[in-house]
């Protein structure tokens, strides 16, 4: 059997030289080594893997042994180095990725859509046949808040009687930092077994049920409804489909089937992340268009025009965008 | 095996401690060392700290620009409060704070992190905060067997210590002396690890450690000479 010393300055030279090679990929230098060099790495890490081995098994001394299994673990981070995404990788998830993803988990993304739509329904029903019914669901002062929001007295609609072109921004700022965290945080509730996800569709449904039928009088719903038509379509469905990321999460969690929970979880974490990522883009368009174009001064039938193509547009996104490519 | 020996020198598997081991498809056992919950909080605390400084300073500065400041101001919260680890995770493994402790977070089968598992393990931090301060977290990384937390478990990642280059110490040439019965591998290692640390020694602690093992190195010389000679015959051999 072959000592310590000879062994060390046999293979020493061979060590260091992927030392070196390893130390150009961890600095993204690699290229200025040449291609053959590159070309050698993996069979210099393999080697090395095996004199990791050797080193273990033929009890030679700690130091050695720490030394190869770092030079290994170095090798082995660089060698199983996943595909980095680039911006290439973000145009073709927006353009048929995400859209396959919703459609691939319809049923998480149908079991959100009633969770929100079903109280959003019944509480506008209820709040628009009873004017007090929405002191039920919200205080006093943000119910005169939203009336005052809505109201045409203030000649130009939107939040505040002086809005600028700042205040639309400013705005868009706020749609961000508010409606992105909550699709986030719908998400992460599905750890919970699903109960943050659900708390927050059925709160969210409530609320903005409760609202609309509130506002759908006189003299509020000649401002409201046209104000909110044109970005809905984009925010209400980035609400549902964040509500089916975290389903898919609480679904592993419930029906983990044949694979233990956790394993069931890593599974299924990928694609949930890929929905809420796309919610997030929708939420950034609807933010877009409520800071942008809806304060606009524009006639309340082109509004109903321009919100209902964002509505066709959505669906035939979600439903055919990607059909054709592959799987 | 004695049961007293299996407890001197249990097999790896039945070790307590805070390794953890994953085979490689070259067949090879990768050994890592993960970091618990109080490292993982500090380091946590000082990306706070830094997340604080950041806030205030854009604070300061984007207050000047009125409504537009106010805009990138809200943007620039959000993505700091969002994707702040995602951005330092994928530029170079770890956020500053982690990078302080010498941590690092990887993939559970040693790879290094992908964006997927970056992004879940960040948003789940929503999950772990719960109900105050990363309780559910802590609770998470104490009841899981890799120091996971909720978005770690998901998204199949472990937060371990870096490996740091040890100091390698030049050997000082001792003529080799033959044990004088053969020794398992437990004690071999022990042999020379004993070897290898004693230039970092104090001669006292040497001869401290040295002294429990009089038994084995015999009467020639004091027992942490008879080691040193011990170990070089292990590296070397007779010649």
């Amino acid at each position: 059997m072959m000592r310590q010393e000879q062994f060390e300055i046999r293979y020493g030279p061979l060590w260091k030289r992927l030392e070196t090679q390893l130390a150009l990929l961890e600095n993204g230098r690699a290229a200025s080594s040449g291609q053959e060099e590159l070309a050698a790495f993996p069979s210099l890490y393999r080697q090395v893997c095996n004199h990791y081995a050797l080193a273990h098994s033929r009890c030679y001394g700690p130091d050695l042994v720490a030394r190869l299994h770092r030079l290994v673990l170095r090798g082995h981070q660089q060698l199983y180095q996943p595909q980095r995404a680039g911006f290439r990788g973000i145009l073709e998830f927006a353009g048929y990725g995400f859209p396959r993803t919703v459609r691939a988990h319809w049923h998480a993304f149908w079991l959100a859509f009633l969770l929100f739509y079903l109280p959003a329904g019944v509480s506008g029903l209820l709040c628009y046949h009873d004017p007090t019914m929405i002191y039920s669901v919200m205080d006093e002062n943000r119910v005169s808040r939203i009336e005052y929001m809505y109201d045409p007295r203030n000649r130009k609609t939107g939040r505040t009687p002086d809005r600028t072109s700042e205040t639309d921004l400013r705005m868009f700022g706020y749609y961000i930092y508010n409606n992105v965290a909550i699709g986030f945080r719908t998400f992460a509730g599905g750890m919970f077994l699903g109960l943050g996800t659900v708390f927050f569709l059925l709160f969210n449904g409530l609320t903005l049920g409760s609202v609309a039928g509130h506002l759908s009088h006189q003299p509020f719903a000649a401002v409201f409804w046209p104000f909110v038509a044109g970005h809905g379509a984009f925010e209400l469905t980035a609400i549902v489909i964040s509500g089916a990321s975290g389903l898919l999460l609480a679904g592993a969690l419930l029906r983990p089937g044949n694979r233990s929970r956790t394993v069931a979880l890593r599974h299924i974490a990928p694609e949930a992340v890929r929905l809420v990522m796309g919610a997030m883009g929708l939420f950034v368009l609807a933010a877009l268009v409520e800071a942008f174009w809806s304060p606009l001064p524009v006639n309340a039938g082109i509004r109903f025009v321009v919100a209902a193509f964002n509505w066709l547009l959505v669906m035939a996104y979600l439903l055919w965008a990607g059909k054709g490519h592959g799987s | 095996m004695t049961p007293a020996e299996d407890q001197i020198n249990p097999p790896a598997e039945r070790q307590l401690d805070t390794r953890y081991r994953h085979e490689t498809p070259e067949g090879i056992e990768l050994v890592l060392t993960l970091a618990g919950p109080l490292v993982r909080g500090l380091a946590w605390a000082i990306d706070f700290a830094i997340r604080a400084v950041a806030y205030l300073a854009f604070v300061l500065l984007l207050s000047l620009l009125g409504g537009v400041g106010t805009a990138i101001l809200l943007v620039t919260f959000f993505l700091i409060e969002w994707f702040y680890p995602v951005f330092f995770e994928m530029r170079s493994g770890s956020t500053p704070g982690k990078k302080i402790f010498a941590l690092r977070v990887i993939q559970a089968d040693g790879s290094p992190l992908t964006w997927s598992s970056s992004l879940l393990r960040n948003l789940l931090r929503a999950a772990d905060f719960l109900p105050f301060l990363y309780a559910t977290g802590f609770l998470a990384t104490v009841v899981s067997r890799r120091f996971q937390r909720l978005g770690d478990l998901a998204a199949g990642t472990i937060v371990v210590y870096e490996g740091q280059e040890e100091k390698r110490t030049a050997r000082t040439a001792v003529p080799a002396r033959p044990l004088p019965w053969p020794l398992d591998y437990g004690e071999q290692m022990l042999v020379l690890r004993f070897a290898e640390r004693s230039p970092r020694l104090s001669a006292a602690r040497r001869r401290e450690l040295a002294a429990h093992l009089a038994g084995f190195t015999g009467r020639e010389g004091t027992p942490g000479q008879a080691l040193l000679a011990h170990a070089s015959w292990l590296r070397r051999g007779r010649g």
